[in-house]
């Protein structure tokens, strides 16, 4: 019973908003994130950065509590202006103070 | 050389056919990519290369030579962006679309510029070494301008911080700015050294890099169908106009034939990688279908094949009429 239960968000944004995002999220309290490169297409598929790379992906495991901050930036800040996905996942965790 | 010859030379360059190439890629659904990074090393190859030649150049410059085209250089960077905001209003684009293309235009083609230099060598044309640190101060002043000029017509604060901060730091200016600062400390004994693998392979790597962006063009030629005849006339009338405007300047700033060329093959460039990024971070209203559209599917191949080769005519026609 070392186990316990965080959320795990996974992003997909415009490469040219990736830094950007990554810097909201520690913000919002999370302790830290994964990014890589990824390749794929989405309803708008509206982009900058054809050259420079498509997107990437941004994971992050997290409470509620951050969960919800980070939600909300997204909902102002994010959604109605760039090119990106969200879902989010129940994932347990060991060493829950890293998260 | 007459107009039609210059065409010819140009359009049979390696560099051009390697665009062309990819641009029949893309068109076949070819499965040719060239991988991510092997693109970023030729994209840092190429901006360094080009600003440590420029640095090496204006070492060996005399302050009189290059005070002249770098004033004429700056007052480009002020007046095109604001000419191509104000020209655009015929297009019926809204204010920030309009504010996107002008940063666009008002910036620079790193490869534009590398094509026209090596067109201009391959006729044996001596082309003023500095002129590849103009390309470096034409860079900046059009992406603030242009966002400046669309802050007018939205109703949210443009970050001023985070925009600067991404064009100064983005890698263009970082690596064109750096460049010119080594070359310019190395000089041509330092030069020397690594001349082999910044000028010999140039060309090279061009042709290499030209196959990607004909892939990448492909694409946005597509979507071309959306933008409308009046960006079509604007993304390939606005070139010349810049250029031309690009080329009296190097003419009255006196430098040579070759140089107000290329000076005008610069300025009559837009910009497709620094200014989109900074663009879309600070201006989201605006949107990428049209200016990278514009920029990348309609005036770089324009640029390429017809506005490269006008460039000369014209820097030949304006010595022919004594200026």
């Amino acid at each position: 019973v070392i186990l316990k239960k965080r959320k795990l968000m996974t992003m997909v944004i415009e490469a040219s908003l990736a830094h950007r995002l990554e810097e909201d999220i520690v913000e919002c309290g999370a302790k830290g994130f994964t990014s890589s490169i990824a390749h794929g297409t989405g309803p708008r598929n509206q982009r900058s950065s054809d050259i420079e790379g498509g997107n990437v992906r941004i994971e992050t495991v997290v409470s509620e509590e951050v969960l919800e901050k980070i939600l909300e930036k997204l909902k102002t800040d994010y959604f109605p202006l760039y090119a990106v996905s969200c879902w989010v996942s129940d994932v347990e965790v060991v060493r829950e103070q890293r998260y | 050389v007459d107009g039609l010859q210059l065409a010819l030379t140009n359009l049979t360059s390696p560099p051009v056919l390697a665009f062309a190439l990819g641009l029949l890629a893309t068109a076949l659904r070819s499965d040719l990519k060239l991988p991510d990074a092997v693109y970023q090393a030729l994209s840092i190859y190429l901006l360094l290369g080009i600003g440590i030649k420029g640095g090496v150049a204006l070492s060996e410059s005399s302050f009189e030579q290059i005070i002249g085209p770098l004033l004429g250089t700056l007052a480009l960077g002020i007046v095109i962006p604001v000419a191509a905001f104000y020209l655009l209003r015929f297009t019926k684009l809204d204010v920030a679309n309009r504010g996107a293309l002008a940063a666009h235009y008002g910036s620079t083609s790193l490869v534009t510029f590398t094509a026209g230099i090596v067109f201009l060598e391959s006729l044996s044309l001596q082309v003023e070494g500095y002129v590849n640190t103009l390309l470096a101060v034409l860079e900046i002043p059009g992406i603030i301008i242009g966002l400046a000029l669309a802050a007018k017509g939205i109703t949210r604060n443009i970050s001023w911080g985070e925009s600067l901060r991404e064009i100064l730091t983005g890698k263009s200016i970082f690596l064109l700015v750096g460049g010119v600062v080594l070359g310019f400390l190395t000089g041509s004994a330092g030069y020397a050294r690594i001349d082999d693998f910044f000028t010999g392979l140039f060309t090279g790597v061009l042709t290499l890099f030209l196959l990607e962006l004909g892939m990448v063009a492909g694409r946005r030629i597509k979507d071309l169908k959306q933008v409308g005849v009046s960006l079509f006339i604007f993304g390939t009338s606005f070139p010349i106009i810049a250029g031309s405007l690009g080329v009296l300047v190097g003419q009255l700033t006196g430098m040579s034939m070759a140089g107000s060329a290329a000076l005008g093959i610069l300025a009559g460039s837009a910009s497709y990688i620094a200014a989109p990024a900074a663009v879309r971070l600070a201006l989201p209203e605006a949107s990428p279908g049209i200016y990278l559209s514009a920029s990348l599917g309609i005036t770089f191949p324009f640029n390429l094949t017809i506005g490269i080769p006008v460039m000369l005519a014209v820097s030949q026609f304006l010595e022919g009429v004594g200026l």
